[in-house]
């Protein structure tokens, strides 16, 4: 009773009831689900984005045909010695079963190509004189240049990150629109309240901050909320990007922990700052 | 000191504009310390007048002076300090009504930033004052209308204000209670505090003889 009646006097406004403790954190959870969603997609499609840059962007396959195998070192030493290749390396037996195996499974007996992986100074240089200088050295070698293909998957990762983007930025102006708007309520609901105190003498920035405490807890909260339904989701959804990002299953590891680990105290920071706005231009209209 | 110089006020009408003049050319002087009796017939603008002397709203012409603080919109951050020293007892009593009367009492001085140790013997005293020992518990909704504005009295004065103003702080009270009252009042101006009391009642009054400023269609008729 008297730890009710403390509470009570601490909140001279009765915010505790004009706030609902369900509608908005429950708004915001939906939002920071979505704003988790967002932000894991941006950093998603940038990491695929650099991996095919950083990795098979500037990638060339260079195949000897089997009655060449023999002569790996040669073509090494003619790729190492070409002015557009940054890095030649032969692919062991290991990696390529390894590469095969989402596709063939394991094959032990299979007779495996001779295979060269060159990385080229510059994405955007031509492969053909390799080809050439190749060809000329040693009859039957095949290049695979995978440039232009991956150049287009990387704009279209660069397309996906910037939606993503687009679609954070659209979810934080919705929060920002709704905190307005449940702080507008509030003041409605409280308005008579909000005199009282002004004419004993209360601040703006005392009344303001009581309505922005409020909503910036119960904000953090909502969104603390979403960061937790998004986790087990992004853990699936991670799970089944595994296979475009390596083949590598880490959904855990691979989860944004420092983006969801801010989404409470963002949301938090967002409904203060648009309570304290709101409230202090309302404010405006009394003396 | 409450000074007003060729004050006029006029609210806001309906399309955003302001409409016309409540009070006009309100000019005369409360000294520190007076005992003043505001009159006049409904309408005639005395809750207009105090409202402007508790700094609920401001002049739209002439010259304010509360306190000896000029009165100025372009200084709004000056005036919470300022109404801090003026207690008010309002007509409709304005009590929160999810707090106590404890609670209600207490809020001025919770506002002006005293501790809740220090607030209690005050907000008690004052309590036991106006004769609601027992009742600091109670909500405004299980109060009588008299046991409500003794409380909004003991509101305006626990901080012990330097003006105290009050919108016919009588009418829900019983004739005992009544003379209880500006007992009150009229202790506390002889302790330094300047009151100003709107009233109907001209037997009160003649009860308490002191000056007096009548008002008429929004403007003073006599001062005296």
């Amino acid at each position: 009773m008297a730890e009710r009646r403390i509470r009570r006097a601490r909140d001279p406004l009765g915010l505790k009831r004009a706030l609902s403790d369900k509608l908005l954190p429950g708004l915001v959870a939906a939002m920071a689900l979505l704003a988790a969603l967002a932000l894991a997609g941006s950093r998603g499609a940038e990491a695929l984005k650099n991996r095919w840059q950083h990795g098979a962007a500037a990638a060339v396959t260079v195949q000897l045909p089997p009655e060449q195998s023999g002569r790996m070192d040669e073509a090494l030493a003619l790729m190492r010695a070409r002015p557009e290749v940054a890095v030649a390396e032969p692919v062991s037996p290991d990696r390529m079963r390894e590469l095969l195996r989402p596709w063939l499974g394991e094959v032990p007996a299979l007779p495996l190509p001779s295979v060269l992986e060159l990385r080229l100074k510059n994405i955007n240089l031509d492969p053909a004189p390799v080809q050439r200088a190749l060809s000329e050295a040693i009859p039957g070698a095949e290049v695979e240049a995978h440039g232009i293909w991956v150049a287009r998957l990387a704009a279209l990762a660069r397309s996906v990150q910037g939606v993503a983007l687009a679609v954070l930025a659209l979810v934080i102006g919705v929060a920002v629109a709704v905190v307005a708007v449940a702080t507008r309520a509030g003041v409605a609901s409280r308005r008579q309240a909000i005199e009282i105190l002004h004419d004993l003498g209360a601040t703006q920035s005392d009344i303001a901050g009581r309505f922005a405490r409020r909503i910036g807890l119960l904000a953090a909260g909502g969104a603390l909320a979403g960061a937790a339904i998004a986790v087990p989701a992004l853990a699936a959804l991670s799970g089944l990007a595994a296979p475009l990002s390596g083949g590598v299953v880490q959904p855990w590891s691979a989860l944004p922990w420092l983006d969801l680990a801010l989404l409470p105290p963002v949301a938090g920071l967002i409904g203060w700052a648009t309570a304290q706005f709101s409230v202090r231009r309302w404010l405006r209209r009394l003396p | 000191m409450v000074r007003f110089t060729e004050v006029g006020l006029r609210y806001p009408s309906p399309d955003g504009g302001l409409g016309p003049e409540a009070l006009s050319d309100l000019s005369f002087t409360l000294p520190d310390g007076s005992f003043t009796w505001l009159l006049g017939a409904s309408g005639a603008g005395k809750s207009s007048l105090l409202r402007l002397m508790h700094l609920a709203q401001l002049p739209t012409r002439g010259k304010l002076e509360v306190l000896g603080q000029q009165v100025r919109a372009d200084r709004r951050a000056a005036l919470p300090a300022l109404r801090r020293q003026i207690g008010v007892v309002f007509q409709d009593f304005r009590l929160l009504p999810y707090l106590s009367a404890f609670d209600n009492v207490a809020l001025p001085l919770r506002l002006a930033g005293r501790s809740e140790g220090s607030l209690r013997p005050d907000v008690t005293e004052m309590l036991r004052w106006v004769g609601l020992q027992g009742r600091e518990m109670s909500l405004p909704q299980q109060l009588s209308g008299g046991e409500q504005q003794r409380v909004a009295i003991a509101r305006a004065v626990v901080t012990r204000p330097a003006l105290l103003v009050a919108d016919e702080p009588t009418g829900n009270l019983d004739s005992h209670q009544a003379r209880r009252l500006l007992a009150l009042l009229t202790q506390m101006n002889r302790l330094g505090t300047t009151v100003v009391v709107a009233t109907h009642s001209e037997d009160l009054v003649a009860q308490f003889p002191s000056a007096s400023l009548r008002l008429e269609a929004g403007r003073v008729v006599h001062h005296g």
